[in-house]
């Protein structure tokens, strides 16, 4: 069995709020990825899937306590020193976010951002080849005249064109792993496929590994190896990505597939009614039993654990096994 | 930009012509009597005496008249003639104008140096000690009344501790160089004479700092703050991804960022110091400006108060126009329009 490329184990993550209560804004998920495969991670605003990837890169403000382990190649990131994970940011591990407006540094120009990234990780390479280096970068993720281009500001770029800068960014340092954090949430409906094919194309001529955290499971749908749902801080079904859609067993899973829009059948979308919990008040029992149709008492007082039942793992004491469909109309 | 920079510059002369306006008319609307400069106390019962003065000066001509010629002069560079010094206007600030230039500047080095240094410490070490002691010093400055702060430390330093020479811009019995720029430092290293030039860097010195650390408190805070939200923007987070460390995120992401708003308060201050180094020169018997307005003021010298007015007014437009295009230097997201 080889090595996972990220491996997290119990991962925590709280937050103080201002009466100085704690409250987990992830309460223990595990989860892990292969080399050169693709994990989704599904979840609404709020649910934690940020916060999680971040948590373990040190990139979440001072402030939050992050518990458990998170494993990059066999190595814990989990209290590593600073001086160290900043060896591994950037160079194995590159991130994509959400807004690349606000991602890149108004006042420089793309190519000297990309090029800072190189020579952050090696500095034997001259600002010159540096920046010549970025030109390249530009040109693989096809951003016509990339000579020109290097020497524009952030201002100066399109959405879609920032967000293949901030891709060519990310690459780089030719990591290992990508994390991609709702790459494609800025941006135009019609650039948003762009972005994800470039994303996809990239990483598999590449070999690197991703995870594509989304609120959206159109997105990942096609390219995803690997599924994992979360709500609330956890976890609630996980699995490949195949039975994730066609034998799903939460029926938040089946909730949000049922608030994907199709354009092969004239149904109206079914929204997920109320909204999800404030972290520092979540109900006793199932985060989701509020919103849940099959929700019964057990449900409101007994926590479900996560486990395998059927082809994907659950957490849930009444999984819908892919009966879901016909249930929910 | 250049446009931009050409119709700034169209519009001076306009906004000028608005200056010089309420100035003469606030001059006019004053309860004093500005015979009481150019008429020995005295001689003011002659009628005689007081008419052929009011008649030499053009006093006794009605206010739209005088208004008119005013203009007229004005718009030939002819500031009037100053009642107490019997000089033109134009010469007596053009002779004082270098002496404040040079105090300015210097102050502007040092309050720009130290709030930049103090700003910096205190955003990367915030809240420790060194935050709060650098933010002490910076508040401590800008509260302290330059009357106080200038004759302490005038009185530690030069008294006291013989460190800095006394009050002026040169030693007493010592020729200013030739004049070329006006400015004693740079006038000396043009004629060569490298012990002057020290001794008008001495000289600068404490006065520069005094004027210099009433400002650092201002942009101490300014830059403390922006680089503390440059810290926390998505581009900081960016930077961090990449790997840089604290240092480099701060140095070369919200530095940058921070210089934006910086150079807005930059081009305001020095404006402001201009007619506002007035306690400095003071203390420091600075032949300046300063000294020379609220000379002007205290006597009624109506056209000496005129001319400080509307060279104060040309300071704060041409700060402001730097300003502006120090801004499209420093924000490429303005430079294109």
């Amino acid at each position: 069995m080889t090595t996972p490329l990220l491996e997290l184990k119990d991962l925590r993550v709280g937050f103080k709020d201002a009466e100085g209560n704690w409250a987990e804004a992830v309460c223990g998920i595990d989860l892990s990825l292969d080399p050169g495969k693709v994990l989704g991670i599904v979840g609404e605003s709020g649910s934690g899937k940020s916060v999680a990837m971040m948590a373990f890169l040190q990139l979440l403000p001072s402030g939050a306590r992050v518990d458990g382990h998170a494993r990059f190649m066999g190595e814990e990131l989990i209290g590593m020193p600073a001086s160290r994970i900043r060896r591994i940011r950037g160079k194995d591990i590159g991130c994509v976010f959400q807004d690349p407006l606000t991602a890149f540094n108004p006042v420089i120009p793309i190519g000297k951002q990309i090029a800072e990234a190189i020579r952050l990780h090696d500095r034997s390479v001259s600002q010159r080849d540096a920046i010549k280096e970025a030109e390249r970068l530009l040109e693989m993720v096809s951003i016509p005249q990339p000579a020109r281009r290097v020497r524009q500001y952030p201002h100066e770029f399109s959405g879609g064109m920032r967000q293949r800068a901030m891709i060519a960014m990310a690459l780089a340092n030719r990591p290992r792993l990508i994390i991609a954090d709702e790459p494609t949430t800025a941006l135009d409906v019609t650039v948003q496929a762009q972005i994800l094919d470039l994303l996809v194309d990239l990483r598999k001529e590449l070999d690197i590994g991703l995870v594509l955290i989304t609120h959206d499971l159109g997105v990942v749908s096609g390219i995803a190896d690997e599924i994992a749902v979360m709500y609330s801080g956890r976890v609630v079904e996980r699995g490949a990505t195949e039975p994730i859609f066609y034998e799903t067993a939460h029926p938040y899973t089946s909730a949000l597939i049922g608030a994907v829009p199709t354009i092969d059948e004239a149904k109206p979308l079914d929204p997920i009614e109320g909204t999800p919990p404030s972290i520092f008040a979540r109900p006793p029992g199932c985060s989701f039993a509020p919103r849940c149709k099959r929700a019964q008492d057990k449900c409101r007082s007994n926590d479900p654990a996560l486990e395998f039942q059927g082809a994907t793992a659950s957490a849930c004491h009444f999984p819908m096994n892919g009966a879901f469909r016909a249930e929910i109309q | 930009m250049l446009a931009y920079v050409i119709k700034r510059l169209i519009a001076i002369p306009f906004l000028l012509l608005g200056v010089a306006s309420v100035s003469f008319m606030l001059s006019q609307m004053t309860k004093g009597d500005p015979l009481a400069a150019l008429v020995p106390e005295r001689m003011m019962s002659n009628t005689e005496v007081v008419a052929a003065v009011k008649a030499e000066w053009g006093l006794d001509k009605p206010l739209p008249v005088r208004y008119a010629a005013y203009l007229g002069n004005l718009v030939q560079g002819d500031l009037g003639t100053s009642f107490a010094t019997r000089r033109p206007v134009a010469a007596d600030i053009a002779q004082r104008l270098p002496a404040t230039l040079e105090l300015v500047v210097c102050a502007m080095i040092v309050g720009t140096t130290l709030g930049l240094s103090l700003g910096l410490l205190s955003a990367k070490y915030r809240g420790s000690v060194v935050d709060s002691l650098a933010r002490m010093v910076a508040l401590v400055g800008s509260s302290l009344p330059i009357f106080w702060s200038g004759l302490i430390l005038l009185y530690l330093f030069s008294v006291r501790l013989s460190i800095v020479p006394g009050t002026g811009r040169l030693p007493a019995r010592v020729d200013p160089p030739p004049d070329v720029t006006g400015f004693y430092t740079i006038d000396s290293l043009i004629a060569g004479d490298l012990s002057l030039f020290l001794q008008s860097i001495a000289h600068l010195a404490l006065p520069a700092f005094v004027l210099g650390w009433a400002v650092t408190g201002i942009i101490t805070r300014l830059v403390r703050s922006s680089l503390i939200e440059g810290m926390a923007q998505d581009y900081a987070r960016t930077a961090r991804a990449k790997g840089a460390p604290e240092h480099v995120v701060l140095i070369n992401h919200a530095l940058p960022n921070a210089m934006i708003p910086l150079l807005t308060i930059l081009g305001f201050t020095f404006a402001y110091l201009i007619t506002g180094a007035v306690l400095t020169e003071a203390i420091f018997s600075w032949p300046g400006i300063g000294s020379y307005a609220v000379r002007a003021a205290s006597s009624l010298d109506y056209p000496a108060i005129g001319g400080v007015t509307i060279v104060g007014s040309v300071a704060f437009l041409l700060a402001n126009l730097l300003t502006d295009i120090g801004y499209a230097w420093a924000n490429p997201r303005i430079r294109v329009h």
